[in-house]
């Protein structure tokens, strides 16, 4: 992302954007094979899905939904605010929507952690023992979960980079184009936990 | 152009005067993308070398029956290796990394691509991804052994290296998704006054089709690739039968990248061919709406037969039927390419100078596979050659045969263009010849035994085969005779042959209208877009 935000030869606003809708499209084509997966897992076991996500915290998973969408709308209104020419109040709404990814992952690692405490470690012996499909739903609750978690680190790193850029005079009101394409980043982040939600904690 | 002075002197791959960077650091970290382009050629002829070298000991092999030469487990591991180098080492990356940096922006009247620290990024991913699939074959419990498909579930059990393998599939997925996604942006950014969609030259086009496989197809190698080595270390347990895993679902993420992607290999070579064809004709391209059409529906009609892998995987007979009749159906456009490339011949003024050849190779060998493939496309027959020699005689005629003389053609091609000399055309045709013979020696018997029943990847096989084994092993000689020869004369000319001169073919495109060698900057102003397949007023200059 990084890369594409800033071509040597000359500044392309338009090129940039693209070159980043672009790998946008390759990242939900990513997570679209895991998708793929859980239609068909989902298709053949209903009843382990119905069972498993029960087992979900619905009031962590919706927590963690409100905080990365209000992080959505604090990275949006930074690319306003850096265009106005408010660089303060524009670090401080970046700052924000790192400290929601913080939050975000915290609760996740009390969710997994949780998750490990009742023997659902992928790999040990309980979760070869649960029922057919059960396993497979666990299976791809972490495999997709964690993959975006992943997503959340990388996301919110590529936002403290931007900051550091911001206060550098390297990312102005002018020139925002690598702020815009962290926003798009993130907004990704954010979409494909709008999936993940419903999906796995609200299909009992 | 100054008369006076010399280009070689001021060549691109000289080093720059006007200052930056010097030395090794002027190459690895240069954004020049002719400078890319050349490191792509050098390392994908590097790994071409080492996985031939891999195939020809797998020949050797199988001259004889019995347990020769190798044991079982050696001879596992070097067609696993020799598929895994050939394919996301050097046939993914063939023409669009190596020739279409260098090219495309020139084409398109551009003085280079439109994100430059990107392009050697992209680099940068292809040798980490190759220096992992090095070491996936150095360390561990020895070198992978499931074939470059991966298959689960012997993939998820066998002790041997391939968590390191598919890591360094993925992280070669990323260095070819940044190239097809600069690509794409750079021909919709970067075209030059006046060169509008319809002057874009068919190379032009058919990167472009390319590179929106590469966007949208490869993330699902990425994510396949990341399952096998969560499922290899973290136990996940998705495709385990045991745990209510279906086998069946990694064969469809596999061909769902796996199948477009004999398109990012075939596609650019076309476009190659695409641009050879008119050029030793004198005659403008036949049909270049259908020639750019074509490209992009082969694009989209191959992102829809992946399943036609698993005819013989217990599919239901719907999904069989479906994804038969698109396999027939992206048959269309590529018989469109080989009509209009024919049509473009049929009474032209042909010379038959060494791209010419092989061009005209490529179309041979291509139809021969093409046609094979409708062979393997059709589920009845499938059933019976299925997993047979058969698969890999067409395989390899597509793809050595396509998209290896494509490459080959690009080189004598561009050769004079990139380093300023022209090779010996005598030598050029004889390499050719032995080429074509070899290939046709090796891999037709491989058709009859596959229509035999010999299975593909055996170690040892019934002494029915024995003497179309032993033909095929010659024909393996013969071809690498006409690679050693091949290279040793391009090599020969690049270095140490005459001057080539501004436009010895006598091409319409930009590039020849560039000094010879190219030089640092291509364009100092923009270009007016040229009909780029119009000869009037255009002609060979040696």
């Amino acid at each position: 992302m990084a890369e594409v935000a800033a071509p040597l030869v000359h500044k392309d606003y338009h090129a940039s954007k693209m070159g980043m809708w672009l790998f946008l499209f390759t990242e939900i084509l990513l997570f679209g094979g895991l998708f793929l997966l859980y239609a068909s897992y989902r298709a053949k076991f209903p009843q382990a899905f119905h069972e498993g996500g029960k087992t979900l915290d619905v009031f962590i998973g919706g927590l963690n939904t409100v905080v990365l969408i209000t992080s959505s709308l604090t990275v949006a209104l930074s690319i306003t605010a850096l265009r106005r020419g408010a660089l303060v109040f524009c670090q401080c709404l970046l700052a924000f929507t790192v400290a929601c990814a913080g939050t975000f992952m915290v609760n996740k690692f009390i969710e997994w952690s949780a998750k490990f405490h009742h023997g659902l470690i992928p790999g040990s012996e309980h979760m070869a023992q649960l029922p057919q499909g059960q396993s497979v739903f666990y299976g791809l609750y972490f495999a997709m979960t964690g993959l975006h978690g992943i997503h959340v680190i990388i996301g919110a790193s590529v936002i403290l980079w931007v900051m550091l850029l911001i206060k550098q005079g390297k990312v102005t009101g002018e020139d925002y184009v690598v702020l815009e394409n962290a926003g798009l980043y993130w907004h990704i982040v954010d979409l494909v936990w709008i999936y993940l939600f419903p999906l796995f904690y609200l299909i009992s | 152009m100054d008369h006076t002075h010399d280009p070689q002197a001021t060549a691109f791959y000289k080093p720059d005067e006007t200052g930056g960077k010097s030395g090794l650091a002027s190459w690895i970290f240069s954004t020049d993308h002719k400078r890319i382009g050349l490191l792509y050629l050098s390392l994908i002829l590097l790994m071409f070398c080492a996985a031939t070298v891999l195939g020809l000991i797998i020949k050797l092999k199988l001259m004889t029956p019995g347990s020769t030469l190798l044991s079982p487990q050696q001879y596992n591991a070097m067609f696993t290796l020799h598929g895994v180098i050939m394919i996301f080492l050097v046939v993914i990356p063939s023409v669009p990394a190596s020739f279409g940096n260098i090219f495309l922006p020139l084409h398109i009247g551009a003085n280079d691509v439109s994100f430059p620290r990107l392009n050697n990024f992209s680099w940068w991913l292809y040798v980490i991804g190759a220096l992992l699939a090095l070491t996936s074959i150095f360390t561990g419990d020895g070198a992978p052994d499931t074939g470059w498909t991966f298959y689960v579930p012997f993939s998820e059990r066998t002790t041997t290296n391939v968590s390191v393998a598919v890591i360094a599939v993925f992280i070669l997925g990323f260095s070819s998704i940044l190239t097809g996604l600069n690509f794409i942006t750079t021909i919709h950014r970067l075209r030059a006054p006046g060169m509008t969609w319809k002057k874009l030259p068919l190379f032009a086009w058919s990167l472009y089709a390319t590179g929106w496989i590469q966007v949208l197809a490869t993330p699902i190698l990425g994510i396949t690739a990341l399952l096998i080595f969560a499922e290899r270390v973290l136990k996940l347990g998705l495709f385990n039968p045991a745990q209510g895993g279906d086998p069946l679902l990694y064969q469809h993420l596999f061909w769902i990248y796996s199948h477009p992607a004999v398109y990012i290999m075939i596609l650019p070579a076309m476009g190659v061919i695409s641009e050879i064809i008119p050029v030793f004709s004198r005659k403008p391209i036949f049909g270049y709406n259908m020639i750019a059409f074509s490209s992009l529906a082969i694009a989209f009609a191959g992102s829809l037969v992946w399943a036609h892998h698993m005819f013989t995987s217990g599919m239901s007979d719907t999904a069989v039927l479906v994804f038969s009749f698109l396999t027939f159906v992206v048959a269309i456009p590529s018989a469109i390419k080989v009509f209009n490339w024919l049509s473009t011949l049929y009474k032209g003024s042909i010379s038959l100078d060494p791209p010419l050849l092989f061009a005209l190779g490529f179309i041979l060998m291509f139809s021969i596979g093409g046609l094979t493939g409708l062979v393997l496309g059709s589920a009845g027959t499938d059933i019976h050659v299925h997993d047979t020699y058969f698969v890999v005689a067409h395989f390899h005629y597509v793809i050595f045969g396509g998209t290896g003389l494509g490459m080959f053609a690009a080189m004598h091609y561009w050769a004079p263009k990139v380093f300023g000399r022209m090779y010996d055309h005598a030598k050029a045709a004889w390499s050719f010849w032995l080429i074509i013979l070899g290939m046709n020696v090796l891999y037709f018997p491989m058709f009859i035994m596959g229509l035999q029943g010999m299975p593909r990847r055996y170690y040892d096989y019934l002494p029915q085969y024995a003497p179309l084994q032993m033909v095929s092993t010659w024909g393996s000689w013969f071809l690498a005779a006409g690679l050693i020869l091949m290279f040793w004369n391009l090599y020969q000319g690049c270095r140490y042959g005459p001057p080539a001169t501004k436009n010895p073919w006598g091409g319409a495109t930009l590039e020849w209208t560039l000094p010879s060698p190219l030089q640092h900057e291509a364009f100092h102003h923009d270009p007016v877009a040229p009909e780029p397949y119009d000869y009037k007023g255009v002609n060979p200059d040696g």
